[in-house]
């Protein structure tokens, strides 16, 4: 299978904490950071935080956004709502609904009119996400910025059907050889696979300085992502 | 660019393109006085009927839904399951990929296991599948249904889904990722949908008259369309080499409102401007068919129009052909690539359904270029427009 390279600018995660439950990023106004539901604050939080420092303009970045989920609490309010009191629906629950909340939200945050994508894989989402985003910057040779975010099941009835019980958002800035930064080797690779527990963006936690990571994509399909080592760095000594 | 070699859906219209062919020859719309129990909302569908009594495979037990049912029903259409064996016999089912655009997914089987919880508070035993209450079911169903095993992913961008599905094929194919793709669009009904468009004072309570003066919102609609995409080198070795060809897509941000469009159509006109260049068209002068977004609400509609006026050839066939199927959400943008592909294949070119007259206030230019009728004539060019919530704008050209 054919390999491929990009180079990984920044990158950054954010989890909550007890002292920090809630991010607050700047991208948005203080309205809408108010108002807009946890999975968007992460997920700009991240965006944020992988653009800091970066010698890419988050404003010119094509984006891709990955979640398994979207924001289940809201997913659980939508559907409380439609159970009990379906007139009482409010719009800004209905927009906040929609998979690509973050990708709009961030969009109107940073000023970015470049394409911008929402996607889902279930279990698999980090990896469809890396494909998604690492495939946009090798077929149309510039930087994306991969955000991949998911929630916890809130108490009550998505438990049931859903084993994701923390938030993760993680937040990649990809670009193509010749952007400095770290390189990583691509490829799919035929296999078998269980789907991953817990919290889909998990998979996004095992880049060690130097490893080969596998990312399933399916039950039958994966990812090979290997990481070059520090010393490898494109731009570095030779 | 890669061509698309074969198509099928199932609408308000019913199963395959004759069944779309043919109202849009009669510009017979399929909307009807919405009467669900479930959604008790004075409005117009364009549902697919009987979805809920067709006949379910056991082997399927776990995965029924409204949602599903409709993905099950669009494969059964125009010999499409057949090409996609085809595809996998010739390539392996490693190498053919999927991609499903997809707004709402299967929320409709979550709404409806929150009306019948279990005594523990979780989800009743029945409906306790984790595979299916996730925005990315329809793939993972699609997927086993046609026994594919190359990449598969949910796009959910709201009402540009469907078309951004065709560009994540497009690069798939140019990357080697997969020598064939599959391609769909799918939304069916759902209380979020409805009610939801409620909320926001954007349903029309008769079926939708885009571009009308009167116009009052939307109708919801529900369709599963499919198209199989392959590089263009691959089907101009054997018998596809007529095929249709997606010639261009442009996708860009408004970066302005999360609910309502660019009041000057930005983000619109910049998707339009991407799709040309990849096409390697100097103007949207060289497209003979637009198929227009055309939802039926004020703002879209004033935007698209002065978009259609400013930048399409006075001689161009525009329609909406929303009054006709209503507005299927994320299968909208591949719904609206199977009328281009009609135009193109079979020169019929859509009219407008409902809408009997053009809003005066979208003047003369609009007037010109916007039709309320069919037309029959062989083009060469067609595109596409499809704009979704976060303000997600995907335009795509089509040619043969």
């Amino acid at each position: 299978m054919l390999t491929r390279t990009v180079q990984v600018l920044a990158q950054a995660a954010w989890t909550p904490t007890a002292a920090a439950p809630r991010p607050a990023p700047a991208l948005l106004a203080a309205n809408e950071r108010r108002r807009a539901p946890q999975a968007v604050l992460m997920a700009l939080q991240a965006a944020e935080a992988a653009g800091a420092g970066a010698a890419v303009d988050l404003g010119s970045v094509a984006t891709v956004f990955a979640s398994a989920h979207g924001d289940l609490a809201i997913v659980d309010a939508l559907c409380r709502t439609l159970a009990d009191e379906p007139l009482l629906l409010s719009p800004l629950r209905f927009h906040h609904s929609v998979h690509n909340a973050a990708s709009g939200y961030f969009a109107i945050g940073a000023r970015n009119r470049e394409a911008s994508t929402a996607v889902a894989a279930g279990p698999w989402s980090f990896g469809a996400g890396w494909l998604e985003a690492a495939g946009q910057c090798a077929a149309e040779q510039r930087p994306v910025l991969l955000v991949g975010c998911d929630t916890a099941a809130p108490d009550g009835p998505l438990q049931s059907v859903n084993d994701s019980r923390e938030a993760l958002a993680v937040a990649l800035l990809l670009a193509p050889p010749g952007a400095g930064g770290r390189g990583v080797r691509w490829q799919l690779q035929p296999g078998r696979f269980t789907p991953p527990p817990g919290n889909p963006m998990a998979a996004a936690l095992g880049a060690a300085p130097a490893a080969r990571l596998d990312v399933p994509l399916s039950a039958q399909l994966g990812l090979v992502i290997d990481v070059e080592a520090e010393g490898d760095r494109e731009s570095g000594p030779a | 660019m890669p061509r698309l070699i074969a198509s099928t859906l199932a609408s308000a219209h019913g199963l395959g393109l004759d069944a779309l062919a043919a109202a849009l020859a009669a510009n017979q719309s399929a909307l009807q006085p919405n009467d669900s129990p479930d959604w008790p909302l004075a409005t117009a569908v364009g549902r697919v009927a009987e979805l809920e009594h067709q006949p379910w495979p056991a082997d399927w037990q776990a995965w029924d839904s409204r949602a599903t049912r409709l993905a099950w029903l669009g494969l059964q259409g125009d010999g499409f399951a057949d090409a996609v064996l085809r595809a996998r016999q010739r390539h392996g089912a490693a190498r053919v990929g999927l991609v499903i655009g997809s707004s709402a997914s299967t929320i409709g089987a979550s709404e409806s296991a929150y009306r019948q919880l279990a005594a523990d508070g979780g989800f009743a035993s029945a409906q306790r599948q984790p595979r299916l209450h996730t925005p990315h079911a329809l793939a993972d169903f699609v997927q086993q249904a046609l026994g594919l095993q190359g990449p598969a992913l949910t796009v959910s961008t709201a009402c540009s889904s469907g078309a951004k599905a065709l560009a994540v094929g497009e690069r798939w194919l140019r990357l080697q990722l997969a020598d064939a793709v599959v391609v769909g669009g799918i939304d069916a009904l759902s209380g979020s949908l409805l009610y939801g468009f409620n909320a926001l004072g954007l349903l029309d309570p008769q079926p939708c008259r885009p571009f009308d003066a009167a116009r009052r919102g939307i109708s919801i609609g529900e369709a599963a369309a499919y198209t199989l995409l392959v590089r263009d080198d691959e089907a101009a070795a054997g018998p596809d080499e007529d095929a249709v060809q997606l010639l261009g897509y442009g996708e860009r941000s408004d970066a302005h409102h999360m609910s309502s469009p660019h009041p000057q159509g930005l983000g619109a006109e910049q998707a339009l401007d991407a799709a040309l260049a990849r096409a390697g068209l100097d103007s949207a002068a060289a497209i003979d068919f637009v198929s227009l977004h055309g939802t039926g609400t004020a703002a879209n509609d004033e935007v698209e129009a002065a978009l259609l006026a400013r930048r399409y050839a006075g001689s161009v066939h525009a329609s909406a052909t929303k009054g006709l199927s209503g507005h299927t959400m994320g299968a909208a943008g591949l719904l609206q690539a199977l009328v281009c592909v009609l135009a193109l294949q079979r020169g019929l070119l859509a009219g407008s359904g409902p809408t009997a007259a053009p809003d005066p206030a979208f003047g003369a230019a609009f007037a010109e270029r916007w039709k309320a009728r069919p037309a029959q004539r062989r083009i060469r060019r067609a595109a596409s427009h499809a704009f979704g919530f976060g303000g997600n704008n995907c335009v795509l050209v089509f040619g043969c």
